[in-house]
């Protein structure tokens, strides 16, 4: 889906609030068609990184390019084909949904008719509400007017910062779909930030995740995802028998930890299978196999860590 | 795209009900000082001119609607600066309260255009408070007492217009006025830059009338050399407009002060928006 062509290019980006590094000279690139996951634990410089994107926040140091323009030459230029959710939807509350949207349609720098400010209402599912004062408007709401304001403009490049927090599981998905639908059926470009690995490797073909405002990894979803070994977790009833088949087998260098009934072992996907057909083959019942990626492991203790 | 930004800028103020708050108040304000003066306003005008009924014969209509005018204009320094507040003060800072700068400041308008949008929005509130002002006190007094001579008094001297030579003098007045609301106004606004509620500008705009008018009334050497800088000295100076002659020159200087008051506040105002991180 994506080509060569760089929607964001950010080189060496830093920010200092007084002496605490929030971003840490990252550098990303994000391709025309990429949905693009930005991952990373509460307080590792997600917002602050699109804040920076955005013009919000001035960088200490570093570069960006949006359209292969520079950012800090030519704003009002780049910003005109960017929609964006900042962190949590606010609005004029004293205002209804379809004034918010009349309203930012006209510093939008693009011609929003009333016409396509009820279309996208009605996308997202707000149609019948429009007259409500935002302030009468639940969380989930709010949300799906972050999103209606962020693609009333029809722009190339949406910036979207945790658009499914707040939202119920039928909410999440249909966000989901629609962030599919926008870069398949409309050809846009996507930047997802996000703090759920699950949310962004449903979605995103590449991602970063960053942590304390340094980049951890970077690169393709499934190449991301599968290149590395599995932790499984494998469940047996007779935890002695099924040490002491291991300890006289070749899988004995795969294992990682005995407790509790439970063996670990680093694995790759392959021999899950047989590792689980030897066990059988011996008369050792496995009650449950629990594979956990790395990748996905490390994000959590990382996650974990912050809390 | 500036006078867009600036409707949009007029409707979200004239959207919130804090807005109306100040034309209530000066409505009920000169209502309360009009029906006051039908009962009491004799009796009033006789105590001020109590040291002159025995040298001069007063005769004619001088209880009327531009001598109560006058007096209501009086008490612009002490109370509309604070109905200025309540909306100037909110205009930068209200945006960070409401995290609503997320939704503006990521559009392609320059932050100058916003900030400038909202320092003449801002400002035209504050001119419509004074027009109104200026309807109901005149609007009021006409149907209550009609109009005739301006009788002025002053610690020296007392002045007597010609009915048709008041009007003009009037809206020169309210116009001055409004150029002195309008530094109150450019005052509040510097402050909203500052913090990210609307309660610390306003505070802290009155905070500073309140001392500068103060420091303004002690007769002490030391104070002497700064009162010349304090603008609310200067906010006063409409007064000017009723004597025969206009000292012209003073009156001049007092628009010249406070326009650099206005200039400087929201240079300073601009500069530090114009760096600001957005973190709300």
């Amino acid at each position: 889906m994506n080509t060569e062509e760089k929607i964001i290019e950010i080189k060496g980006l830093t920010k200092k609030f007084k002496d605490v590094k929030a971003v840490d000279e990252l550098s990303l690139n994000v391709y025309k068609g990429d949905i693009f996951g930005f991952l990373g634990p509460n307080g590792a410089g997600k917002s602050t990184t699109i804040r920076m994107l955005l013009t919000l926040i001035r960088p200490n140091a570093g570069n960006i390019k949006l359209f292969g323009k520079n950012l800090n030459k030519e704003r009002a230029l780049i910003l005109r084909d960017v929609g964006a959710i900042v962190e949590k939807p606010d609005f004029y509350n004293y205002l209804s949904a379809y004034k918010n949207l009349e309203i930012l349609g006209r510093i939008s720098g693009k011609e929003v008719s009333s016409n396509r400010i009820m279309e996208i209402l009605e996308t997202v599912g707000l149609k019948e509400r429009r007259t409500s004062k935002v302030k009468t408007y639940s969380h989930g709401m709010k949300q799906r007017l972050g999103i209606a304001q962020a693609l009333m403009h029809d722009p190339d490049l949406i910036i979207l910062d945790e658009p499914t927090t707040g939202l119920d599981p039928q909410g999440m998905k249909e966000i989901r779909d629609l962030i599919i639908h926008l870069r398949d059926e409309k050809n846009k470009t996507i930047f997802l930030s996000s703090h759920l690995l699950s949310e962004v490797e449903q979605i995103a073909n590449r991602m970063i995740i960053i942590n304390k405002g340094k980049t951890v990894v970077e690169g393709y979803v499934q190449d991301l995802l599968n290149s590395t070994e599995l932790k499984v977790t494998f469940e047996v009833d007779d935890l002695d028998s099924a040490k002491q088949l291991i300890n006289q087998s070749r899988w004995d260098n795969k294992v990682e930890s005995f407790s509790n009934n439970k063996l670990i072992f680093n694995l790759s996907s392959e021999e899950i299978a047989k590792l689980n057909k030897y066990f059988v083959d011996n008369d050792i019942s496995v009650s449950a196999v629990i594979p956990t990626r790395s990748l996905e492991e490390y994000f959590l203790k990382i996650t974990v860590d912050k809390v | 795209m500036m006078t867009g930004l600036i409707k949009i800028e007029l409707y979200k103020i004239f959207k919130k009900w804090r807005t109306y708050i100040g034309f209530i108040a000066i409505g009920l304000l000169v209502a309360i000082i009009q029906t006051a003066m039908v009962f009491e306003g004799q009796k009033s005008l006789d105590f001020m001119t109590r040291n002159l009924q025995d040298s001069f014969l007063f005769v004619g209509n001088l209880l009327n609607g531009f001598f109560i005018s006058y007096l209501i204009l009086n008490m612009l320094a002490v109370h509309i600066p604070f109905l200025i507040t309540l909306v100037a003060g909110d205009l930068l800072a209200g945006e960070s309260t409401a995290g609503t700068y997320r939704i503006l400041l990521t559009r392609p308008v320059s932050r100058m255009q916003v900030l400038t949008s909202k320092f003449i929005a801002g400002n035209i509130y504050t001119f419509s408070l004074i027009l109104w002002l200026a309807i109901v006190s005149l609007g009021i007094g006409a149907i209550l007492f009609g109009f005739g001579e301006l009788i002025v008094i002053k610690s020296s001297t007392v002045i007597i217009f010609d009915r048709n030579d008041v009007l003009w003098r009037f809206l020169l007045a309210y116009g001055f006025a409004a150029l002195g609301m309008s530094v109150v106004c450019s005052l509040a606004f510097f402050f909203s830059s500052l913090v990210e509620n609307a309660i610390g500008p306003i505070v802290a705009t009155m905070a500073v009338i309140i001392v500068f008018v103060i420091v303004s009334a002690i007769n002490i050497e030391i104070f002497s050399s700064i009162k010349p800088y304090l603008f609310t000295n200067y906010i006063l100076s409409w007064r000017l407009i009723f004597s025969d002659p206009i000292n012209t020159s003073k009156l001049l200087n007092a628009v010249l002060i406070l326009l650099g008051h206005i200039v400087l506040l929201y240079g300073v105002t601009a500069f530090i928006f114009k760096r600001k991180d957005i973190l709300s």
